[in-house]
């Protein structure tokens, strides 16, 4: 055989395979039961579940997001900074505090917070349940960022904080006006990274169960299973589904193109 | 506070100076000086100590033993104000080292104003006299991204100058660059020479040496093997090593 017939031949069959198993799916899986559990039009019409979900769902994920993003920032900025002290134990306490956040589910740490630590310190948690969930999105979010920003703080070449000391400026001064600066250009990408999984994780939330208008959108998609139009599908999970894609989708573009232009500017 | 501990009337001295790197010693007792008005070319192979000699002179490097006196303050001494002290020694690398987040103008001033207390208008009208003296007078807004490395060395030269120095430093400031762009940096280096400045300067340039060094050092694995007049040294080298040295670069 030849071999651009043989290649040929290769194509067909994979595509033939795909085409029989999108038919397959079509002909086995029960489309009527699909759309019912779904894509109830109950939930999808004006009036139905959107309001909820984006008023109550969407408003509430990006305050937490943005809580937890700004607050994550400064702790990880503090302990990027002590993880890169010359004073040893503060590169203990920075380096314990990261291995210690990122080992364990951002579950058990949410939990914790919120229900555990209030009671053993006897502590009021500011903004009630919903702040101590977020404290516990904020300590594991600061650990994730500290690690991304040492690495871009360590990615500015060692020549920028010589040419600075060498025209007399403090260490201080230094950081603040060479180091960080251009650290934080390079940490831009990765840090919309940790944006979106935050995104993603404020879903946590969930599980400490709060008042019906601080629900953020994965609580209140779920409430919307038990009760409303489309109560008994999963009409809501779906919609809930779609509207984080919205907002994490352009983000992830947006991650992308950054990565290319900085490629460029290199 | 800033004792001066001895006045020893030169701009730099170094006596007994060692240097390790973990194991290795790459500095192995230098006894060095550079007087007032003097340029002093050093030169060696890589991996000779000469970066490291130039390095020590404002601490980028810690020496392991000895001293040095910069305009007579003993830089070696804990309690001496490095920064006050660095502030007065420009360096240029061979790298530039410019800050590439700041234009041209930010560069020049930043220390200027956060170190030596200037005004940004006094800062500014410094600035723009050094740019001009290196002959990049209207680049004041452009990043050093957008500048050739002839032009990013001689911006890093009028930021050091902007700071009114008492001597100059380079470490190999045209080794990065392209063979053409080489002869601009050498240019203004020779103008600062004539203008009187106190330069040490770690080169590979044996035409610049020659022409404008007042002394010329050789370095050979950590020691000082032979010093003198430029000229004679280069024509006449007493030690088979720089004998050696010499055959191949010139």
């Amino acid at each position: 055989m030849k071999r651009t017939t043989k290649r040929k031949l290769t194509d067909a069959i994979l595509y033939a395979v795909l085409v029989l198993a999108v038919v397959l799916a079509g002909a086995l899986i029960d489309w009527s039961a699909v759309k019912a559990n779904f894509f109830d039009p109950a939930g999808w019409k004006r009036g139905g579940n959107w309001g909820d979900l984006i008023t109550i769902g969407v408003k509430n994920t990006i305050v937490y997001t943005l809580v937890a993003f700004v607050f994550g920032f400064g702790l990880a900025i503090f302990l990027a900074l002590m993880k890169l002290s010359p004073v040893a134990p503060y590169r203990w306490l920075a380096t314990g505090y990261i291995e210690f956040f990122r080992g364990l589910p951002a579950l058990i740490v949410i939990l914790v917070m919120a229900f555990g630590v209030p009671i053993a310190f006897n502590w009021q948690p500011p903004g009630g349940l919903v702040g101590a969930g977020l404290i516990g999105l904020i300590l594991v979010a600061g650990a994730y960022m500290a690690e991304t920003l040492r690495a871009g703080i360590q990615a500015v070449p060692k020549g920028q904080t010589e040419a600075a000391r060498s025209l007399g400026m403090s260490a201080g001064r230094t950081t603040l006006s060479v180091v960080l600066p251009q650290a934080l250009r390079i940490v831009i990408p990765p840090l919309t990274n940790e944006f979106v999984l935050l995104i993603k994780d404020t879903a946590l939330l969930f599980v400490i169960g709060v008042q019906v208008g601080q629900r953020e959108l994965t609580s209140v998609a779920r409430d919307l299973t038990t009760s409303g139009p489309t109560a008994g599908t999963s009409t809501s999970l779906i919609q809930a589904a779609i509207l984080y894609l919205i907002i994490t989708l352009p983000l992830t573009r947006l991650v992308a193109l950054l990565e290319k232009r900085q490629q460029r500017a290199r | 506070m800033t004792v001066p501990q001895q006045t020893s009337g030169r701009a730099i001295e170094v006596r007994d100076l060692h240097k390790y790197f973990g194991e290795n010693e790459v500095l192995k007792g230098i006894d060095f000086h550079v007087d007032h008005g003097q340029v002093v070319c050093v030169i060696g192979p890589s991996g000779s100590g000469k970066s490291t000699l130039l390095r020590c002179v404002n601490r980028l490097e810690d020496p392991t033993s000895g001293t040095i006196w910069v305009e007579g303050v003993d830089i070696t001494d804990p309690e001496t104000d490095l920064d006050q002290v660095r502030s007065r020694i420009g360096i240029v690398f061979q790298s530039f080292n410019l800050f590439p987040h700041m234009n041209v103008m930010r560069n020049l001033c930043i220390a200027q104003q956060r170190v030596r207390g200037r005004s940004k208008d006094e800062a500014v009208e410094v600035a723009r006299a050094n740019l001009a003296k290196v002959g990049l007078a209207g680049k004041e807004d452009a990043y050093p991204a957008h500048l050739s490395g002839g032009q990013q060395q001689r911006v890093a030269i009028a930021r050091a100058l902007s700071m009114d120095p008492d001597m100059m430093l380079f470490d190999e400031p045209t080794s990065a660059l392209d063979p053409e762009l080489v002869g601009d940096v050498l240019a203004v280096m020779k103008k600062l020479a004539s203008e009187g400045m106190t330069m040490m300067v770690v080169t590979h340039e044996m035409g610049f040496a020659r022409e404008v060094g007042d002394k010329l050092v050789f370095m050979d694995d950590g020691v000082i093997v032979e010093e003198g007049d430029p000229a004679e040294v280069l024509a006449n080298p007493q030690h088979e090593r720089t004998r050696s040295f010499l055959s191949k670069v010139l």
